[in-house]
C-alpha cells in the first residue's frame, strides 16, 4: 500500500510539471495563475500521499500550510495584479 | 476490503488530477480551464483524502485529513469565484464556438 501511496504521488507530480507548460506558454496572467493553483493543490495531494506513503505524519501539517498559502495568492493576485490591469483597460498578455 | 476501496479512491483522485491537468492544457480559454482546475482540487483531492482516511486506519488522522481538504475546497471555491469574477471584470471574453 505505501507503495502504492508513493508511486501515485509521483503521477501527480508529473502533473504539476506538466502544468508548467501553461506557466511559460501563458497567454495571459490569469492562466499562469492557474496553473499555479494547480501546483498548489496537486502538491498539498502529493504531501499527504508521501506522508502516508514515508509514514512521516508531520508532512500532512505542511500540507495544511501549502492549502492555506494557495488561498491567499489567488486573492492577493485579484487584488493586486488584476484590479490594476482593468484600471489600464484590459488584460495584460506578458 | 477497506485497504481495496482505498486504494480504488486513491487512483481515482490521482485520475482526477491527471484529467484536471490535461484541461488546463487543452481548454480554449481562462474560464474553461478554471472549470477543470477545480475539478481536480475538490473531486480529486477529496477521493485522495477519503481512501487515505481508509488506509490509515486512525480516526484522528483520518479527521485531520478532511480538515486539509476542508481548507483546500474554501480556499479554492472562494479564488475560483474571485478569479471568474476579476476576469470578467477585465474585459475577458467567455469562449464561444463561433
Amino acid at each position: 500500500m505505501t507503495t502504492a501511496c508513493v508511486a501515485l504521488a509521483l503521477v501527480i507530480l508529473l502533473c504539476i510539471v506538466a502544468g508548467l507548460a501553461r506557466v511559460f506558454g501563458g497567454p495571459s496572467r490569469i492562466d499562469r495563475l492557474l496553473a499555479a493553483q494547480l501546483m498548489g493543490s496537486a502538491g498539498v495531494a502529493t504531501l499527504l500521499l508521501l506522508a502516508y506513503g514515508l509514514d512521516r505524519p508531520s508532512l500532512v501539517d505542511v500540507a495544511l500550510v501549502i492549502a492555506l498559502l494557495a488561498a491567499v495568492t489567488s486573492v492577493t493576485f485579484v487584488q493586486r495584479g488584476l484590479a490594476a490591469d482593468a484600471a489600464a483597460g484590459g488584460p495584460r498578455h506578458d | 476490503m477497506t485497504d481495496l476501496v482505498g486504494l480504488l479512491l486513491l487512483i481515482g483522485g490521482a485520475g482526477f488530477f491527471v484529467c484536471g491537468t490535461i484541461g488546463l492544457l487543452r481548454f480554449p480559454d481562462v474560464y474553461t480551464r478554471l472549470h477543470a482546475l477545480t475539478k481536480a482540487d475538490n473531486l480529486g483531492l477529496g477521493c485522495l483524502v477519503l481512501g487515505l482516511g481508509l488506509v490509515t486506519g486512525s480516526w484522528l488522522d483520518a479527521l485531520k485529513l478532511l480538515l486539509v481538504w476542508a481548507v483546500t475546497m474554501i480556499g479554492s471555491a472562494a479564488s475560483c469565484h474571485l478569479i471568474a469574477q476579476a476576469a470578467l471584470a477585465a474585459g475577458v471574453r467567455p469562449w464561444t464556438d463561433q
